[in-house]
């Protein structure tokens, strides 16, 4: 089955870290997707893809448990991430951190009080080593010295970066990105990505990374699903290079994935078929 | 038809021509200029439609022989024809200069998703005020929720497990405070001087023009000092409690907290009501001695009125309990002022357009409530004999 494919770096025949299966997602009646199962590896950079409102960032906010599936299940380690109650998914999320599409530093407060903030929320330290886990976070993520700037005060690009630190704050297993490259110049773009593959290698965390960028869908995934707003599933999966070649993806993936060089040039533009 | 069709482009309207090439295959010529704005000539648009639904057509062809300068008015008549055709089963060719081809096939690339429109249908009156209506219990379940987790975040807090910052607290008390106290002097003491003036003009006609030192006391004390910090603060703190919740929503700083483990109303919700439930009394009481000031300034100056009497009727004529049931009054408000803000900002949608909404609707809702509260609180009081 292609959904079990594993990461070949990965020697371990463990179990999936995190699972989802038959994930029906959507607002009120409308459903955005169908039959959605992935499995995601301990340590692996894997790619939600699709075009704008294909619910890539619907898929994401379930996964986080923001949003309530209309069906299916969502594992994490084993656990039935919406089958407990709000307490064990909190439970769940502290071993999780996010990166939200803008960002979403709490605006009222500086960089460093954002990193603060999650981990007074959910360790007994002293006020002194949080400070001192809060600022190395920061630094981590390239931004030592901006500790008391506030989130109106810096770039976008930086933004992100603060964000991600703030994700990091809690030492996460998994980490979820929304966009990360998204309304960034290429330059801090591919930053922002060199960023995710040292912090792979360094802290052995996995990604899920919500994105449309292909230029960063290349150069850092190991893994990907492409969800297809026309059918509302996932129509192709696998490495991003796989993905490109496979003829069973050919179609939407294919004109997705290579678009912007020639888009549809395969298409005869004289003809239209009833559908 | 066909043969007008290499007629020079210049100059000329846009022209449609409609031929059946054989029984089922139907040829829709366009040629002539294409304006945006321009007249269209709608008896012959008309006739290509009515070929199309004739029922024969199994094929239709586009061609554009003749066409000269064209815009999206052309478009927008191909896109309706080739969608058209499409939906009625009929293959269409297209036979057209490659530009026009391409944008016509972009234009009908996706097919419109069925369950993505918005049905937006003409209804009856009743029907439509019987849907706003029905419309008003999503909302009324929404603010019921929303209670029930400010009164589970409570619960948290006496167990000492609230996710609030001190910090937070504290600055919502300087913001609904003393922030606030420059208004409301303003506003209170100029109710003092209205209370006072209309009450002299009918006082006097008695003689009784002391007394006007009991109007405004117990005018103030008991109701309208309480009134002037909701309306106030309905405008200052209800609307500023739902523009920055609200822009929280847009920004996605909401999921963050939650995202975070922190439940969003402990940590936004609750020290702004705490906050605003404690100085709402503080406030009233302000206001009601702001007031008493404004209305002994008139009875001294313009009524002449003897200060010493002024103050003795004062202070005669006003038991203690209508203070207290100006604080009820007080603290009832601040309470709905800050919910109510709270919740429309919490609610808000994720646009600024939303937080715009969020902002007033919260001020109109929260000045209503506070009407509302008054009214039920004033039965209440006069049935318990306060």
């Amino acid at each position: 089955m292609a959904d079990e494919r594993m990461n070949p770096d990965e020697t371990m025949a463990e179990q999936a870290f995190l699972r989802v299966r038959d994930l029906q997602a959507g607002f009120g009646g409308r459903v955005l997707m169908r039959e959605v199962n992935f499995d995601v590896h301990a340590g692996e950079i894997f790619c939600i893809l699709g075009g704008s409102g294909s619910g890539k960032s619907t898929l994401l906010r379930v996964l986080m448990g923001l949003k309530e599936p209309q069906a299916g299940r969502v594992f994490y380690g084993g656990e039935n991430f919406w089958a407990g109650d709000e307490e064990s998914r909190r439970g769940i999320m502290r071993g999780t951190g996010v990166l939200f599409q803008g960002g979403a530093l709490w605006s009222s407060m500086t960089l460093v009080e954002n990193v603060e903030l999650v981990l007074q929320q959910h360790t007994d330290m002293n006020a002194e080593d949080t400070r001192a886990q809060a600022v190395l976070k920061l630094a981590l993520a390239g931004l030592a010295g901006f500790e008391d700037y506030y989130p109106s005060e810096i770039s976008g690009g930086m933004r992100k970066r603060a964000g991600l630190a703030r994700a990091l704050a809690l030492d996460p297993r998994i980490l979820f990105l929304d966009e990360p490259s998204a309304g960034l110049d290429p330059v801090s773009g591919r930053m922002l990505d060199d960023l995710v593959l040292e912090l792979r290698a360094t802290l052995k965390a996995t990604f899920v990374i919500v994105s449309h960028e292909l230029q960063s869908i290349f150069a850092i995934a190991d893994n990907c699903i492409y969800l297809d707003a026309a059918s509302r599933r996932v129509t192709a999966r696998g490495r991003p290079t796989e993905l490109v070649r496979d003829p069973a993806t050919e179609g939407n993936a294919l004109r997705f994935l290579t678009r912007g060089a020639d888009r549809g040039a395969e298409r005869d533009w004289h003809e239209i078929t009833a559908v | 038809m066909q043969s007008s069709s290499r007629k020079a482009p210049l100059r000329t309207a846009n022209r449609v021509e409609t031929s059946w090439v054989r029984q089922d295959s139907l040829r829709v010529n366009v040629g002539g200029q294409w304006r945006m704005g321009e007249s269209a000539r709608r008896d012959e648009i008309a006739r290509a439609f009515d070929a199309l639904e004739s029922g024969r057509a199994r094929l239709l062809t586009l061609t554009a022989d003749g066409l000269g300068a064209w815009d999206s008015s052309l478009l927008v008549f191909l896109v309706r024809l080739a969608g058209g055709a499409r939906a009625g089963g009929i293959r269409v060719r297209l036979d057209l200069p490659d530009g026009l081809a391409r944008l016509l096939s972009l234009a009908l690339a996706v097919p419109a998703d069925a369950d993505a429109g918005r049905k937006e249908t003409e209804e009856p009156f009743l029907a439509a005020f019987g849907g706003r209506v029905l419309g008003l219990v999503p909302g009324i379940t929404a603010f019921f929720l929303f209670l029930g987790e400010f009164s589970q975040a409570c619960h948290r807090l006496t167990r000492g497990r609230a996710h609030m910052r001190a910090q937070d607290f504290w600055e919502a008390v300087h913001e609904c405070g003393v922030a606030a106290l420059p208004i409301i002097s303003l506003t209170s003491l100029l109710f003092g001087l209205i209370l006072a003036f209309v009450g002299s003009v009918q006082l006097t006609q008695f003689g009784a023009q002391v007394y006007v030192a009991g109007l405004v006391s117990i005018g103030m004390l008991r109701i309208m000092g309480a009134v002037m910090v909701g309306v106030v603060m309905s405008g200052r703190v209800g609307a500023a409690y739902a523009a920055l919740t609200g822009s929280m929503q847009v920004n996605e700083e909401v999921d963050a907290l939650q995202a975070a483990g922190i439940h969003p109303v402990d940590f936004l919700v609750l020290p702004r009501v705490l906050a605003m439930s404690a100085m709402a009394p503080l406030l009233t009481l302000y206001a009601d001695i702001m007031g008493i000031v404004g209305g002994f300034l008139v009875a001294v100056t313009l009524m002449g009125i003897n200060p010493y009497d002024y103050l003795n009727t004062t202070v005669q004529l006003t038991p203690f309990r209508h203070v207290s049931v100006g604080l009820v009054y007080g603290t009832f408000f601040g309470v709905i002022i800050a919910l109510t803000g709270c919740f429309h900002g919490m609610r808000c949608g994720r646009s600024a357009q939303g937080v715009g909404l969020a902002t007033t609707t919260a001020v109109v809702h929260s000045i209503v409530g506070i009407i509302v509260a008054t009214a039920v609180i004033t039965v209440a009081a006069s049935a318990l004999n306060v």
